[in-house]
């Protein structure tokens, strides 16, 4: 456990950000733009569904030959000169990096964009140690002004509007004339790019993470559009990686099919402005780059989820296209998933990492409509992953008691067949007489007793009589001519 | 004492049900290594002489990179002097130590040059790119003395010259010239590949230019036009 996590207020969360008026002007951002140019960036290239298998079956050989792999990882980036670290855990992550920057003396550190950072919580960690992070990633900027966390995972800053940013840079940059005009959100960007040039040059540690780590050279990856997270490592003398296991795939060749799916999924880019592979530190005929090159492989979790039916997440290589395509998303944004993971793959990562008692709702927060996966560029099964979990959720008696006393009535029924005929036969004209009855719309009900949670926010639809086994039987018997079974006459609402 | 290294390792390996001493499993992991097989490659980049370079320039414009052509390295400073002259930039430039643009008549033109990595006070830098790709107009630039890493990202104007003779038409033969450089599983300290200018959509998915690193990106392919005869 790292960071705070308010995912078992999933509902409450969900709540408050379904009435969160700047949130919702926010989201509309991500409702259109990204699934648009995503599906535009597919279609101009014809081998995009074979790269996807590519990518898939890439991950796959890794994550099963995980151990050697990164044993000849280790071994290449030892020979070109570089350290690597082990962490167990967060706080053994967190140890190793606090360590490198003492060692150093080191009192401002950048940082490129990095999920990995976020679970381990290292910022609060650094500034408790006395040494001053900053986010040079413009979205992770603005929101570490905000003391906020990111909500999504390639935009962090996509719940916050130009206004509020604007209020936050006035509020940060006092050393700036207050009569400047930011009411353009260009003016916004040069201001972040003036303020934060003057960090890059005086950090004493760069921290990034890694998109991919190259087994065959011992290279790290890094993909940015800014170029903040190359700045973030050639300009102060020591560069430390943070990468977690999964990250390692054999080849540069790997790296390239990889990198043609990721860029198009994510924004609907050919690819990003910034690919950057990195080998150890600097060489002796160099004139620039840092002196130390650090990586810091982080388990936390991850091995014992090989071999497990969760293994497929670790395929995850951090697209955000399964958020992007997500309506459960759209509605709420990133935070009501209480941790650093949104969307489809925090609903499936969370419980793996936090563990089902704080991340086991999580997986509730779908409605198994499958864009998640369909568009995920290394084909994770990420419905039937988060059914997994709710089978796992119900097992270990943690869903909420309504959920837990419907099926276990349902399972009474189950086993007594014609009390259940009879039982539904009763109940279903009684809730269309009821949904005829109740509620403005005929036919729909405003309000179900133990389904307020759906019926909040959207009608429920009222039955319109009979029960599915009438009908089956009544249809059975029409088709082969039978009468056997006899078809109730029930009421058949229009 | 076992340390973390072991115990993640060990843990992986109970989760695999493996011991890691597996000689097929080994020779598996060897072999994809020594041999890098390609996978998927487009065949948008299976084009030769003009075509290849045509696609270079068209991928690097869609990625909101300018370029210019020009049929001999003696053409390229007065190229770049002209580029800088067109949009209103200072006649500075800093470039490193890179023999190809060494050997190029700098002093024919009003330009002040500068040698060496960047400090951050530059406003134009020249490199010189190891290669392109022309499936997405990307320049490959090596850190060295030649071509310091710091010149790609600290200047507002980047000018990055592309010999025509090494655009590729997909990364895998980009990789290939790379390791007929450096051997194959050796890299240098960084390799760049640079789509286009710096940009960020960080603020409610707007999409503006120079975030953090260069504003303009032009870049300058030499020889190009010949190549239509030439391979
Ligand atoms: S689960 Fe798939 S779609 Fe979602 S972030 Fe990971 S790779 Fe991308």
């Amino acid at each position: 456990m790292s960071v705070h996590s308010t995912s078992p207020q999933f509902k409450d969360n969900a709540h408050a950000a379904l009435h969160d008026v700047q949130l919702q002007r926010a989201l509309s951002n991500v409702r259109v733009g990204f699934i648009e140019k995503r599906a535009k960036a597919a279609g101009k290239l014809p081998e995009f569904e074979a790269l996807r298998d590519s990518a898939r079956d890439i991950k796959d050989h890794v994550l099963a030959h995980l151990d050697l792999y990164l044993e000849a990882y280790i071994a290449k980036v030892e020979a070109s000169g570089g350290i690597v670290h082990f962490a167990r855990d967060a706080a053994e992550a967190r140890a190793i990096v606090t360590d490198i920057c003492r060692e150093k003396g080191a009192r401002t550190v950048t940082k490129g964009k990095s999920m990995i950072s976020e679970e381990i919580g290292l910022n609060d960690h650094l500034a408790a140690a006395g040494i001053e992070p900053v986010e040079t990633d413009l979205g992770e900027y603005i929101i570490q002004l905000r003391h906020e966390t990111p909500s999504h995972i390639i935009a962090p800053a996509v719940h916050v509007n130009a206004s509020q940013v604007e209020e936050d840079f006035r509020r940060a940059h006092t050393h700036l004339d207050a009569a400047r005009d930011l009411s353009e959100p260009v003016n916004l960007l040069t201001e972040a790019r003036g303020v934060l040039r003057e960090r890059f040059l005086a950090a004493d540690v760069g921290i990034t993470g890694a998109n991919f780590l190259v087994a065959e050279t011992g290279t790290s990856i890094i993909v940015t559009n800014e170029g903040n997270g190359d700045l973030t490592q050639i300009l102060p003398k020591t560069h430390v990686v943070l990468a977690s296991i999964e990250k390692l795939v054999p080849t540069l060749e790997d790296a390239s099919q990889l990198l043609r799916v990721l860029a198009r999924s994510a924004t609907g880019q050919e690819l990003s402005v910034y690919t950057t592979f990195t080998t150890g530190p600097r060489r002796p005929e160099d004139p620039d780059g840092p002196e130390s090159y650090h990586v810091v492989l982080i388990d936390n979790g991850r091995s014992s989820m090989l071999g497990t039916e969760f293994e497929e997440m670790l395929r995850c290589i951090r697209c955000g296209a399964c958020m992007n395509h997500c309506p459960v998303y759209h509605a709420v944004g990133g935070h009501a998933y209480g941790w650093v993971y949104p969307g489809p793959m925090g609903a499936v990562l969370t419980p793996s990492l936090i563990g089902v008692d704080k991340g086991g709702h999580l997986p509730n927060a779908s409605t198994f409509c499958g864009r998640c996966e369909s568009v995920c560029p290394v084909r994770i099964p990420l419905p039937k992953l988060m059914r997994h979990w709710r089978e796992r959720e119900f097992e270990r008696h943690l869903s909420p008691a309504t959920v837990r006393s419907g099926i276990a009535a349902w399972a009474f029924f189950a086993r007594r067949p014609a009390l259940y005929r009879l039982a539904t036969r009763v109940s279903m004209n009684l809730l269309a007489f009821a949904g005829r009855r109740k509620g403005g719309t005929k036919g729909r009900f405003a309000w179900l007793p133990f389904a307020g949670g759906w019926t909040e926010h959207r009608d429920f639809p009222a039955p319109q009589g009979g029960t599915f086994q009438e009908r089956f039987a009544r249809e059975r018997a029409g088709r082969s001519g039978e009468t056997g079974a006899t078809a109730p006459a029930s009421s058949r609402a229009a | 004492m076992s340390t973390a290294r072991d115990e993640i390792l060990a843990s992986i390996r109970r989760s695999l049900g493996v011991t890691g001493r597996e000689r097929p499993r080994r020779t598996v992991v060897e072999e994809r290594i020594a041999r890098a097989p390609a996978g998927v490659v487009p065949a948008r980049g299976a084009v030769s002489g003009r075509a290849r370079i045509e696609l270079f320039v068209a991928q690097a414009e869609a990625a909101l990179a300018t370029v210019s052509e020009v049929d001999t390295p003696d053409a390229v400073p007065a190229a770049i002097a002209g580029w800088l002259r067109a949009h209103n930039l200072a006649a500075t430039l800093r470039m490193g130590a890179d023999p190809r643009l060494a050997a190029m008549p700098w002093s024919e033109t009003p330009l002040a040059v500068d040698e060496g990595p960047s400090d951050g006070s530059d406003l134009n830098a020249v490199s010189h790119a190891e290669a392109g790709v022309a499936e997405t107009g990307t320049c490959v630039l090596v850190s060295g003395p030649g071509n310091p890493s710091t010149l790609n990202f600290l200047p507002d104007n980047h000018i990055i010259v592309v010999d025509a003779s090494t655009v590729t038409g997909d990364y895998e033969s980009a990789w290939a010239r790379l390791r007929e450089r450096f051997g194959k599983g050796v890299m240098p300290r960084t390799v760049n590949w640079v789509t286009g200018p710096s940009r960020s959509a960080d603020i409610e998915q707007t999409m503006f230019l120079g975030a953090h690193g260069p504003r303009r990106l032009h870049i300058v392919v030499v020889g190009g036009r010949e190549s239509a005869s030439a391979s």
